[in-house]
């Protein structure tokens, strides 16, 4: 059958049971949804449905398995890998209309709320009680919390107060049966298997969030932040470890290298010095007098590791504005560079210089500038290469270094994501990381959960046939990879 | 120091091909945490040893045979500690047991769960093979987070060789504080104190008996100002309590120490005490006539918190029944109604709040349905073994397939959580 009869067929079944404004099927209609926050994979899907009730999800869910046709789940689409990007002949769920906050338990601090509902909007919701929702990444004006489950979102204070996965207590959740299951508990814990760490950061594979229980945390009491300016991006690194081995855990720690301080400041006149190698900015949360007491610690350790510069925030003012040109860091480069490329994997911090060595060298063998910002807490890092997609080629040799980064912190220890999710951008890098008996686990778990592969398909895990035709061949623990498949 | 890492994924394989169920042992400390296993043993002890620490990384990598001590030894030795505070339960206790069973102390509702600081594994399946998920960096979303589902799943999912963690730097300082209270009121105290931004890292109470009226335990660590500060600040909040202020030292670290590893004298007895886990701030179901009136009177003379998480301005009142939610009426104060003894018993509130152990008469049943009713569960932990809350259908259907997806022919650790998985 073809896609245009198929639609046809599958959006009169689904007018039986979710309102027409429901389902889109004009072209027009459907524009929007051809891409998310990693807008170089485009497609358009056959159809968009947007439901509001999780018994319309389950009927959606339930007539597209009988039809075999597969669905892809989207919440704010704001997502960086292509983890939303639709499929030309599936349904593209649309949780927008989900984005209500249910219930607020400030006693218990939790609170329930639909999928759709926008990360900030939960912090400015429980604000009055003193309480927040502490992941916070950098898109959290725009970003669902359905999203965030999907991807594991992380933020600047994931050091201190952890990723989605350690900050919610209950999913419900649409298996692409349309049956509904409820993950984790009220409680702390649920008994039986970890499902809810298993299905968080599961890339919308393994079914769809309907409702989600996040934790609250009391607010800190006093925050202080720390900018310190380094004529070299190692001592700026050493410090990092300096104030960890001190026993300091900082609410934030965040370094940008030359080339980002320089747009970032451009954009956002924070008052960075252009001149420095790198900068650091420390956040540090708490009662007062240990907030007091660490910024002087911290103070001495900077400068003690050769920090050019150290200033701290006068008042709330400056602490906006220290930490105003990291959060513009993004649009800041967009702004110098056509294009650009964010790269997000994540090291043991201790490969930081060998890491900025290779970027620099691939940098170079590549002739695409990169400006590089780093979690330099939990050694997450955003290199962003620039480039301009309308010079042919140039997309293609940035995705090639970029793939060429990511080998080189998978190399050292790390990983090819940190945060942003696999998707369909990091597919190929999977089979560098993972053996193939390690696929098979993951597509085994997959099909535990959705036997015939209709959520999300092609996304997350790559297919053993994939990984042997992208060729590069790596080897991996040892082993010649998958010796057991022809080659094409 | 050991990596017998070939011999066990042998063994495994074999097991594989004979269908030969095997009884995962490490220290063989936690056999009475699940269900019976019979089956070959597959004998994790001698497959030791640290294999990675890096202090200013935040991360060790062992093996999981290696003792749960000499981890613990080595982390204080530069001023770290594992944070979930697991218990040992006996001498013997291996790294690998305390993940797989997904053990955490008195810490676990302030700084996590031992899933929480699991980074990465190195395990083999069901079929004797050697996987890796995760790694030994902070964040990682390559792929589904196997490394987590492996806690508490007690070895039915693989067979765990080696762990990283995430590791935090120990307090500088540490004070405990005692008062007597009633049940009530103390979830009350634990439920306003954790919506601070109080240092609180363990808050208990015991439960009248005929020796002792009922005791609010309180531990807060940090910075040096820091526990200083929240430990004034409590003391000036409820002067009415009488707050027994206590070193870090003994008798204090003692009773954490014996409240970690389940010793207190709560804990004694064959009949198995139960395990709840609900909400914290779930309002007091169980109770004998030798308790103390509901509302503590220090609790009346102050002015209703209006949202502000500040101390001095009181407690705010907590909802009333087991599972029913907190709300405000119309004039936007809280309500409140009397409570209820639904369970007739002793109970042991730990996690402040979030975890009570009760000793108690009533039915299964009725244990069970106060635990679901609060939107939590109950677990009986008997000297022999652990009744899990059962599982509903769908997600038992879930469960099969996911322990089939790892270990086709059921041969890791079989029936150890419920039957038949």
């Amino acid at each position: 059958m073809t896609v245009a009869l198929q639609a046809g067929e599958l959006a009169r079944a689904l007018r039986a049971c979710l309102p027409p404004e429901s389902i889109l099927f004009q072209e027009d209609e459907r524009r929007p949804y051809e891409c998310d926050g990693l807008s170089v994979y485009r497609q358009l899907p056959m159809l968009v449905v947007l439901p509001e009730s999780i018994e319309q999800v389950q009927q959606v869910l339930r007539l597209c398995s009988e039809h075999q046709v597969p669905v892809v789940a989207r919440g704010a689409g704001t997502g960086l890998s292509g983890g939303a990007l639709p499929l030309a002949d599936g349904v593209l769920l649309s949780l927008a209309k989900f984005n209500r906050i249910l219930d607020i338990d400030p006693c218990n601090r939790t609170a329930r709320v639909q999928p759709g509902v926008r990360n900030l909007a939960i912090s400015e919701a429980v604000a009055e009680h003193g309480l927040y929702y502490a992941p916070d990444p950098s898109s959290q004006i725009a970003c669902s919390i359905g999203g965030n489950v999907a991807e594991n979102a992380g933020g600047v204070h994931c050091l201190k107060y952890g990723l989605t996965v350690h900050n919610i207590l209950k999913l419900e959740i649409v298996t692409m049966s349309g049956e509904r299951l409820t993950l984790g508990s009220d409680a702390l814990d649920a008994p039986g298997f970890d499902l809810l760490a298993l299905f968080t950061g599961s890339e919308g594979m393994l079914g769809v969030v309907v409702e989600v229980t996040v934790k609250l945390l009391p607010k800190p009491e006093a925050v202080q932040v720390l900018l310190a300016a380094f004529d070299d991006v190692e001592k700026a690194g050493d410090a990092v470890g300096r104030i960890i081995a001190a026993g300091i855990i900082p609410a934030g720690l965040e370094m940008m290298d030359n080339p980002a301080i320089r747009a970032a400041e451009a954009f956002a006149r924070a008052g960075y010095p252009e001149d420095a190698a790198a900068i650091l900015l420390c956040e540090l949360d708490g009662v007062q007098q240990e907030v007091d007491s660490q910024v002087e610690q911290v103070q001495r350790l900077l400068q003690d590791c050769g920090a050019t510069e150290v200033r701290v925030a006068g008042d709330a003012a400056e602490r906006e504005k220290f930490w105003k040109g990291r959060k513009a860091a993004f649009p800041a480069v967009g702004r110098i560079s056509p294009d650009y490329y964010c790269m997000d994997g994540t090291i043991p911090r201790h490969q930081l210089p060998k890491v900025l060595a290779g970027i620099t060298a691939l940098s170079e063998e590549y002739s695409l500038p990169v400006a590089n910002v780093f979690h330099a807490g939990d050694g997450n890092l955003h290199p962003l290469i620039l480039f301009d997609a309308n010079r042919p080629g140039e997309l293609q040799r940035t995705e090639e270094m970029g793939g060429r980064i990511l080998d080189l912190c998978v190399a050292l220890g790390g990983t090819i994501t940190g945060e942003h999710g696999v998707g369909i951008e990091k597919i190929n890098q999977m089979c560098h990381q993972f053996s193939t008996a390690e696929l098979q686990q993951m597509h085994a778990l997959k099909a535990a959960f959705d036997p015939e592969g209709l959520l999300n398909p092609g996304k997350a895990v790559p297919t053993l046939h994939r990984c042997a035709e992208f060729g590069a061949m790596h080897v991996h623990h040892g082993e010649l990879p998958f010796p057991e498949l022809e080659r094409f | 120091m050991g990596d017998i890492t070939d011999k066990l994924a042998a063994q495994a394989q074999q097991a594989f091909a004979d269908k030969q169920p095997l009884r995962i042992v490490g220290g063989n400390s936690k056999f009475m945490l699940g269900r019976a296993v019979s089956g070959e043993p597959l004998e994790l002890g001698q497959h030791t040893g640290i294999i990675d620490y890096q202090p200013t990384e935040l991360v060790i990598t062992a093996r999981a045979g290696t003792p749960l001590a000499e981890i613990e030894a080595t982390l204080a030795e530069s001023g770290q500690m594992l944070a979930f505070e697991p218990p040992h339960l006996g001498a013997s206790a291996t790294l690998g047991g305390t993940i797989a069973c997904g053990l955490s102390g008195p810490r676990r509702p302030f700084t996590g769960a031992a899933r929480d600081f699991v980074l990465g594994v190195k395990m083999l399946n069901g079929r004797g093979e050697l996987l890796q998920f995760g790694g030994q960096v902070m964040k990682n979303v390559a792929g589904y987070d196997v490394s987590r589902l492996q806690a508490g799943a007690q070895g039915t999912l693989g067979v765990l060789l080696e762990i990283s963690l995430k590791v935090l730097p120990r307090p500088a300082a540490q004070c405990t504080l005692l008062a007597e209270m009633d049940a009530p009121t103390a979830i009350e105290t634990m439920s306003h104190l954790s919506g601070t931004a109080m240092p609180l890292t363990a808050a208990c109470h015991l439960s009248a008996s005929a020796q002792q009226a009922g005791q609010l335990w309180l531990r807060l660590s940090g910075a040096e100002e820091a526990v200083a500060a929240a430990n004034a600040a409590i003391q000036k909040a409820w002067p009415a309590f009488g707050w027994k202020e206590m070193k870090d030292d003994e008798p204090a670290r003692g009773f954490w120490q014996d409240l970690r590893e389940r010793r207190l004298p709560f804990f004694d007895g064959d009949d198995g005490v139960w395990c709840l886990s609900v909400p914290p701030a779930t309002a007091d179901f169980c109770g004998s006539n030798i308790d103390a009136p509901v509302n503590h009177p220090s609790f009346r003379r102050r002015p209703e918190s209006s949202g502000s998480n500040a101390l001095d301005s009181g407690p705010g009142l907590l909802h009333a029944g087991a599972g029913s939610k907190r709300r405000n009426d119309e004039t936007g104060k809280l309500q409140v109604s009397a409570r209820e003894v639904l369970l007739p018993g002793s109970c042991l509130l730990d996690w402040a709040g979030a975890q009570r152990w009760l000793n108690t008469t009533a039915s299964a049943d009725a244990v069970r349905a106060v635990a679901q009713q609060a939107g939590g569960h109950a677990s009986l932990f008997t000297p022999v073994g652990v009744e899990l809350a059962p599982l509903s259908p769908g997600l038992e259907k879930i469960h099969q397939r996911v322990k089939a997806s790892f270990d086709p022919a059921g041969i890791l650790n079989p029936g150890r959580l419920y039957e038949g998985l």
